[in-house]
This record gives structure tokens, sequence and C-alpha cells, in this order.
């Protein structure tokens, strides 16, 4: 018995030794990163790794947490949690601003410099008292693509929208309209979740409107099943295709030509530039004077080698 | 008086009241291992993360709610575990019982005093449910929790779902505005106490925004009020009650338990509705702290719960345990969770350290018990 205590602590002071070994040291400041996201999420190690690399960079200490569960009550609890270890700064999301904005609001109150980054908006960033907002903004992001699109010589377009329920994400579509210079109108389309469905609705609605030369998808999950409605109605290719977001199919369908692009909000800078700009304001006392849009960064059949290469880990 | 004579019961020879030492006494307490373990983690954080803000006023206010958020639930899981069951579904009963609060209180607009009661009947009756198929079938109360932390679960995500297409409901700070019952499970006490704290230098005050000059801390949360309230209630109905007899009893021995006269099947129901109170209260506090309430809340508290209480030196064979090692349990954990990012630990081996304390604390625990008691 008395030597499997020994073992026992002989393994917690290693395990002691060997945390201590990888908490990232540097001098001066230091900056937490608090995301929504729980452990299964693996989007976020683009933004762990970017993380990691600008603390490298500009000399500085940074942790990032999140709650294992994405419970956002157990969110609220890091962010105070942050605060109290008195760091120079926090960057965050607002996933859920009425859990959240009391715990940030009291950072930001308690002398922290507070930076909203991926979840939220500008607007909602200012009425915490955040220093500014870095991230994709969605309307935005949608105009861009709109006059994008406009350029190509798109006049007509469909907006496959899977989550129709989030009215924040359904503001591509509508900047997309903008950008076109276009109605939404009647152009989107409630696709629901299940491919199988949503290759119906968009094979539906392209035999109805055979006008139209533009197709907008959300993400992977409406984008996927657009691929094989297109190819089965022999369109792949002819059509102009832009989608949001990144995923295995998507990259292959910019590689193979029937995608035109990619939207990419570009997580490495949502982690990135909240620790770049913190620094040099802490250290110099300088600020961009507005909020910094992470996205939309285009992903077209040029850049994609590096997309492929880096992908998951700063992409 | 002759030699002969019988000794009375109750004399001096009667062994079931044989006087014991003090020391020893004290020694097979079960919350030994809870006191040890607390005071080995304080000295342990107060080395490594002394001076990283853990011990200043939010510190201690962060690691103080996390604990008593872990005790409020541990305190319910400890009797049960008395009594010799389990409750799993405790986890999904938190997330069922917040939207549930948020159904009734916010997208059907009754009162919140009133949706708060319906909620607490809702689940009181789903523990009884739990306890009464427990008993009824024989089956482990593993498998029977089991099945409702999936149930509950499937429920809390479908209602708000079907009603209002989402699985989020927030707007619940304007609705409980006001509310008399709402405000038991939301407000901050004593705040002249931390305004005199932050004045005599003890608390750090706001240093901008529209409350600059107030104290960090603005009160004593409820969350704390609550935990050490049903901490001590608990601890007194398991100890100094008949009650609390019955459940050491029921689950100790349920056989013999029952050949004595002790109601096994209602003391145990009535132990799965308590673990459901408890988490009930949970989710109050939850809703009205932050304002909404969310299908996916409380996912792995059960486990949280139960490792609280074998921290606290609980038997999980029952018949042996105490509400305030679960109490202990809880801090210990809540402590430990919170001290290893003040501590600097990187976060995704913070589980990794965890688990080799929780391994250590019940591995002591188990053996400290047995050098004392005897018992092989």
């Amino acid at each position: 018995m008395n030597a499997f205590f020994k073992t026992m602590a002989v393994t917690a002071v290693s395990a002691v030794a060997l945390m201590g070994a990888t908490a990232v040291h540097a001098e001066g400041e230091r900056y937490v990163l608090v995301s929504h996201a729980p452990d299964s999420d693996s989007w976020w190690n683009t933004i762990r790794n970017a993380l990691a690399l600008a603390g490298e960079q500009m000399d500085v200490e940074v942790e990032y947490r999140n709650p294992p569960t994405g419970d956002i009550a157990d969110m609220a609890r890091l962010i105070e949690q942050a605060a109290a270890s008195g760091p120079d700064g926090i960057i965050t999301t607002l996933a859920d601003p009425t859990v959240l904005s009391d715990s940030i609001q009291a950072a930001v109150d308690a002398g922290i410099d507070v930076i909203i980054m991926n979840s939220g908006t500008p607007e909602q960033a200012r009425e915490v008292g955040a220093l500014m907002y870095v991230g994709q903004p969605e309307y935005d992001a949608g105009f861009a693509a709109g006059q994008r699109a406009s350029g190509d010589g798109v006049t007509n377009f469909l907006c496959v929208n899977h989550v129709i329920s989030n009215p924040v994400v359904a503001e591509r579509c509508q900047g997309f309209a903008d950008g076109l210079g276009v109605e939404l109108g009647e152009s989107m389309i409630d696709a629901g979740q299940d491919p199988q469905e949503i290759q119906n609705r968009v094979m539906a609605y392209l035999n109805a409107n055979p006008e139209t030369d533009g197709i907008l998808a959300l993400g992977p999950t409406s984008a996927d099943p657009t691929i094989l409605a297109l190819e089965e109605l022999g369109l792949a290719g002819d059509i102009y295709f832009g989608t949001f977001d990144l995923g295995e199919n998507i990259v292959n369908g910019i590689r193979d030509g029937v995608i035109e692009w990619g939207i990419d909000q570009q997580p490495f800078l949502q982690a990135y530039l909240p620790v770049v700009v913190m620094t040099n304001y802490h250290r110099y006392g300088v600020l961009p004077g507005n909020n910094i849009n992470s996205g939309p960064g285009f992903i077209t059949a040029d850049g994609l080698e590096l997309v492929e290469a880096l992908a998951g880990e700063y992409r | 008086m002759s030699e002969t004579e019988p000794l009375a019961a109750g004399g001096p020879g009667d062994e079931r009241i044989k006087e014991q030492g003090g020391f020893r006494k004290w020694l097979i307490r079960p919350e030994l291992g809870g006191i040890v373990g607390v005071i080995a983690v304080f000295a342990f954080f107060g080395i490594l993360a002394g001076d990283s803000g853990m011990f200043n006023a939010q510190g201690i206010m962060n690691w103080s709610q996390i604990s008593a958020q872990f005790m409020i639930i541990a305190v319910g899981a400890c009797m049960l575990m008395v009594a010799g069951e389990f409750d799993l579904s405790v986890g999904s009963m938190i997330g069922f019982a917040g939207i549930s609060i948020a159904m009734f209180g916010v997208v059907w607009g009754l009162p919140m005093w009133l949706a708060i009661i319906i909620t607490f009947a809702i689940c009181l009756t789903i523990g009884a449910i739990n306890g009464i198929i427990v008993v009824r079938t024989g089956l482990p109360s593993f498998i029977v929790t089991l099945a409702f932390l999936f149930i509950l679960r499937g429920f809390t995500i479908f209602v708000p779902q079907t009603v209002e297409s989402r699985t989020i409901i927030g707007g619940i700070e304007d609705a409980a505005e006001g509310d008399w019952l709402a405000a038991i499970f939301n407000t901050d006490l004593a705040g002249w106490f931390f305004v005199w704290l932050a004045d005599i230098g003890l608390v750090d005050t706001f240093t901008r925004g529209t409350r600059e000059g107030e104290p960090v801390i603005s009160g004593l949360p409820m969350l704390i009020v609550w935990a050490i309230v049903l901490v001590i209630v608990g601890h007194i109905v398991l100890t100094r009650t008949k009650f609390g007899n019955w459940i050491f009893a029921a689950g100790g021995d349920a056989q013999a338990a029952r050949y004595v006269g002790v109601p096994v099947d209602r003391v145990k129901i009535s132990m799965f509705m308590t673990t459901a109170f408890c988490a009930t209260v949970f989710a109050c506090v939850q809703v009205f702290e932050f304002g909404s309430a969310a299908a996916d809340r409380g996912i792995l508290k059960e486990f949280e719960a139960i490792i609280a209480v074998v921290i606290g030196g609980a038997l999980l064979t029952g018949g042996y345990g105490s509400v305030m090692g679960a109490a202990l349990g809880a801090l210990i954990f809540g402590v430990v969770q919170q001290g290893l990012f003040f501590a600097d630990v990187e976060s995704s081996l913070f589980r990794v350290f965890l688990g080799i304390i929780l391994l250590f604390a019940v591995v002591l625990n188990t053996y400290i018990r047995r050098i004392i008691t005897g018992e092989r």
C-alpha cells in the first residue's frame, strides 16, 4: 500500500511539473481569451494556434479558456475568473449578450481592456464597453460578396438558407442582394437542415426560375447538397456559385470549378489581431479608430494550395 | 445489590453507550478526508497562486460561487447516496427546470412566482417518479436515472424548439422584475458591508463606467446563501433527526431496516425528490442571475455532484457519508477547478490534474477510513 501511495504522489508531483512547463510565460502583458466553444468544436483550434503565435510574436503572455461543455453560464464565470486574475486585457466572444454582458461590463469597469471577437455585433461590443469588435459583420460580408458577383455579371440569384431561424445569418442574403443591387424578395429559400430536402428544394427552385444565374449558400450544410443538385441538373460550373465558410466538399468544389469562391471569416485574424492591437495600445497608446473586419476573405482556386496546406491549423 | 444481578440496559457495561475517546470519535467522521483535503488544497494554491488574484475579493467570490453551485447539487446527491441510490438526471434536470421557468414565465406569460412554483411541482414529481420506478421495479437507480437523463434533455430541447423555434430563451430579467419569489433566488445581500470593506481598502472598486467607485462585489449572492442553508438543513436532517437515521438505515441494509419498521421505499422516494429539489434550486439561481435559460445548461453536472460527494467521504454503496463532507468536497472541487486557472495551468491539462486529485482524495479517504474503523 505504501508503494502505491508513493507512486500516486510521484505521479501528482510530476503532473504539476509538466503543467508548469507547458504554461506560456513571457515578459510583460498578459491577455486571456475566453471562447464559448465546447471542447468538441475543432473550428477553434485555429483560434488557439493564432493566439499562441500572436503571444510569441508580441512577446506577451496569452491564455485560452473555454467552458468544456459549451455552457454559456459557465463561460460567464470564466470571464469573472479571468477578470479576478487581473490581466491587461480580455478577448472574448459575445455568444449570448443576456448572459455575458454583466460579467464583461464588470471587467471593463474594473479597468481591464476588452475586445469582442467572432460573435456579437459592433453595436453590442460598444454597449459592453469593449475597445472594438473583431469579426465578420454578416451584412457587410454578404454585401462584399454581392458586389463581387455583380462584377462577374450575376443578375438573378438564389440564396440557400439552412438556418432560417437565425436572423443574423439571414443578413448575409440581404447584404448579397443589396451588393448585387437587386431585391431580395423570393430569392431566399428556407432549405431546412436535411441534405436530401435541401438538394430537392434547390432543384425545384432552379427549375421554376430558369433565369437564375447565381447561387449563394450560407455554409457547408447548404453548400454540399447544392453541389449535388447542380451536378444532377447538369449546371455544375455553368451557374455562378459562392458560399460562406469552408469544408472539404467546398474546397473540392472550388478546385473543380463548381464553386467560384468560399467566404472565409478568417478565425486566425479574430484571435491574432486583438492581441496585437491591445499590446500596441498598452505599450504605445495607439488604437485603430474602428472595428476590424476579419472577413470576408475570399478563397478562390488561386489561393487554394495554401488553404489546403494550412486547413485546420491557421486557416 | 447482588453480584449476579444482570446489568441494566444503559448500565456501565452496555457496549452501545460505551464512551469513545474524543480523538478517535473525530477520526471516524466521514468529513475527515474533506477537512484534510480543504487544508491541503488551500495550502497548495496559497503557495502556487497566492499572488495571482485568486485570493483577492473578486477571486474569492469567483471560486466561492463555483463551490456554492457544486454544494447545492451535492447536498441532494449526498443524501440520496447515503440512502443507497444515485441520480444521473441531475444535470438534465437543471436544464429542464430552467427552460420550464422560461416557458411558463416568459413564453406563456404567467407571473414569475407561479412559473417557479409550477416548475418545482413538475420537477419534484419527476424526482418522485424516478424514486417510485426504482423501488417498485428494483432496477438499479443508475439505469433508471440514466434513462431520465436522456428523457429530460430531449424534452428540454424539444419543447422550446417546437413552440418558439429556439433553444435559448431570454427576457427572464424583465419578466422577473419585482417578483417576490424570483428575488429569493437572485438578490445581493448586505451590500453595505462590501461598501465598508471597500472603504477600508479590503475590496477593490470599479475604476470607470457607471459604477465607478462602487466595490467590485455588490453583495453576498443568494447562490451562496442557498448553498449554506441547504448544507445546514441537510446536515441537521441527516444527523439530528429520526428521519436521518432512516436514511442511513435504508442505505446501509434496506432489508434489515424494513424489519425494524423503517419505511424504506418512502425514504428513498423522498430522497429522489430532494435531489430534484436541489437541481431546481440550482436552475432558479442560474436562470435569474443570467437572465436566460438554455437547453444545454447543466451538462455533466450530475457527475460533478457525485464527485463532490465522493471526495466528501460518502460511500458509493450507501449507508455512510455526511452532508458537511459533501460540502467540503464541493469546496475542494470548486477551488481546484478555479485555482488551476489562477496557477496558470494550461487549460487542456487541467482535467488531468483534477482527475489525479480526485483519485488521490478518494483513495486516501478510503484508506484512512479503513485504518480507523478496522474495516477490511
